[in-house]
């Protein structure tokens, strides 16, 4: 039964330096990968002070292009027109080599995924974005991409390369020898590096709050040298999906399927900033009127910070209560290794979204103590 | 009623050890489950006077990872438990065989113990884990 189950699952380019790195290896997202290598918390910790290498080659990397016009004078604010069809974000005031963090939407304003969209930085690649979907639903948003452009645009897959984060504050310092476009790069840029006519993504954005690098590196000896040479560095160690968890909780980010779905609009999950004014404005994306609606008046519901006041971790599911009567959910939770503390989020009523508000949280049918707190639980780090 | 006069200790498949005195056993994880579990921090130990049947979820054992649940390795009632893991819940993980035991059980059936493993049977039981 259990190699049936494994057979069925996908590995990606760095799996045997997962077994060799004595990674223990779990299904995640229809992949085979490493939940922990030495043990969550000190991987946490590591990555807060040093470098920590994440394999994330389970995601959804994709380049999306128009079919005719690249490089011409306004093909960026053709493609940008196309994919703003389905993402409230503006995407045409993107400069060349800028990201931005966005969410596909439903026709209710829905979150259906985020996802980071950045312009490339290449003149001659002007009308093509290079875009990063969830890995869980990366065949459903690429479906939905190639089905709402039409025959403009053409989608072009890239989760068959190695894609990996390198994040912490030493990141810059073990990135740079190799890769020197890193250290010109601020937050949310990216560069496009061809050398020996290879191609390799270098971005600076990340999942855990602290500084550091995004790479898609190609699927060969080469992609695969670079990540040895990474992670042969004592600055740098390989950390799983258990840290990628904690330190992104503690950073206060959503986790798609858990912080954010289809149920909530980025209202609710308090991802508003990720609609630009003039999108306000244009009121074009789908779900315009309910999301626009809820920005003036307010939402039912709103994603807030929580920290339980005892040590008892309030994990996902746990029920939030307010004077005996439910008021909402926990959708992550757990143990912040750099706060030393439980922490979680969660959606509670709007009225009592305050950081400092009581509430109870309802671990195991107990009521224990908790509050609404400011997110995020760590200061973010990143290179502005 | 069996009674165990000489201390004796017990392990379960579900990584449980018990250490049987007289009509009483003190229960706790295994150093091999605390290993696996990684850094504990919380317990949440068994209310005093609560009875439970063998098999029952009697406590739970939270790590940075995930809460897991401890089953009762013998029926009877609870008659002590460790409230200093409620501060010091590394315990688990630093002496989980000895300090970091969960609570202490008056035990109904002595009998029950013959499901139990013994030190090598459980130490070639972790082999097959």
């Amino acid at each position: 039964m259990a190699d049936q189950a494994n057979n069925s699952l996908r590995k990606t380019p760095l799996h045997s330096l997962h077994e060799e790195a004595g990674g223990k290896l779990v299904p995640f997202a229809g992949y085979e990968m490493p939940v922990q290598f030495e043990g969550v918390k000190p991987e946490h910790l590591w990555t807060r002070e040093h470098a920590g290498l994440f394999d994330v080659s389970h995601m959804g990397p994709c380049f999306l292009f128009l079919k005719e016009g690249l490089g011409e004078p306004g093909a960026h604010e053709k493609i940008s027109a196309l994919i703003e069809r389905l993402v409230p974000s503006a995407i045409s005031t993107l400069k060349p080599g800028q990201g931005r963090l966005t969410v596909l939407l439903n026709d209710e304003g829905g979150i259906l995924d985020d996802l980071i969209i950045t312009r490339m930085p290449d003149e001659n690649l002007q009308g093509m974005l290079y875009i990063v979907v969830n890995g869980a639903v990366k065949q459903e948003d690429w479906a939905l991409i190639r089905e709402t452009l039409g025959d403009e645009a053409q989608l072009q897959t890239a989760d068959d390369r190695i894609l990996v984060a390198l994040q912490g504050p030493e990141a810059e310092a073990v990135l740079t020898p190799h890769f020197p476009e890193a250290a010109d790069l601020s937050f949310m840029r990216c560069a496009h590096v061809v050398k020996d006519g290879e191609r390799y993504m270098v971005s600076r954005c990340g999942y855990t709050g602290e500084d550091g690098f995004e790479l898609l590196l190609p699927n060969s000896e080469t992609g695969l040298g670079y990540v040895r040479k990474l992670l042969a560095d004592d600055r740098v160690k390989p950390i799983g999906l258990g840290a990628r968890d904690s330190l992104r909780l503690e950073a206060g980010l959503c986790l798609y399927g858990h912080d954010m779905d289809a149920s909530r609009t980025p209202v609710e999950a308090d991802l508003q900033w990720v609609i630009q004014k003039s999108r306000r404005a244009r009121m074009d994306f789908p779900g315009a009127a309910k999301i626009l609606d809820q920005m003036t008046n307010g939402p039912a519901q709103k994603r807030v910070g929580i920290r339980p006041l005892e040590r008892a971790p309030a994990r996902e599911g746990t029920g939030i209560h307010a004077d005996g009567l439910k008021v909402g959910v926990v959708t992550s939770g757990g143990f912040g290794p750099s706060v030393d503390a439980p922490i979680a989020m969660g959606y509670v009523r709007a009225d009592l979204a305050e950081p400092g508000t009581k509430i109870d949280l309802m671990v195991r049918g107990k009521a224990r103590a908790g509050e609404v707190a400011a997110l995020p639980f760590v200061k973010s780090n990143y290179k502005r | 009623m069996t009674q165990f006069t000489q201390q004796t200790t017990f392990y379960t498949e579900d990584h449980e050890w018990v250490t049987v005195h007289g009509d009483l056993a003190t229960v706790g994880i295994t150093k091999f489950a605390a290993e696996q579990l990684g850094d504990v921090v919380f317990v949440e130990t068994p209310e005093v006077g609560k009875t439970f049947s063998k098999g029952d979820e009697m406590a739970v054992v939270e790590s940075v990872k995930a809460a897991s649940d401890v089953y009762a390795p013998l029926s009877g009632e609870v008659i002590d438990a460790n409230g200093a893991l409620a501060d010091a819940p590394e315990k688990v993980n630093e002496h989980p065989e000895s300090e970091g035991w969960f609570c202490v059980i008056k035990f109904s059936d002595g009998a029950e113990t013959r499901n139990l493993m013994d030190k090598e049977a459980y130490f070639e039981f972790c082999k097959g884990q």
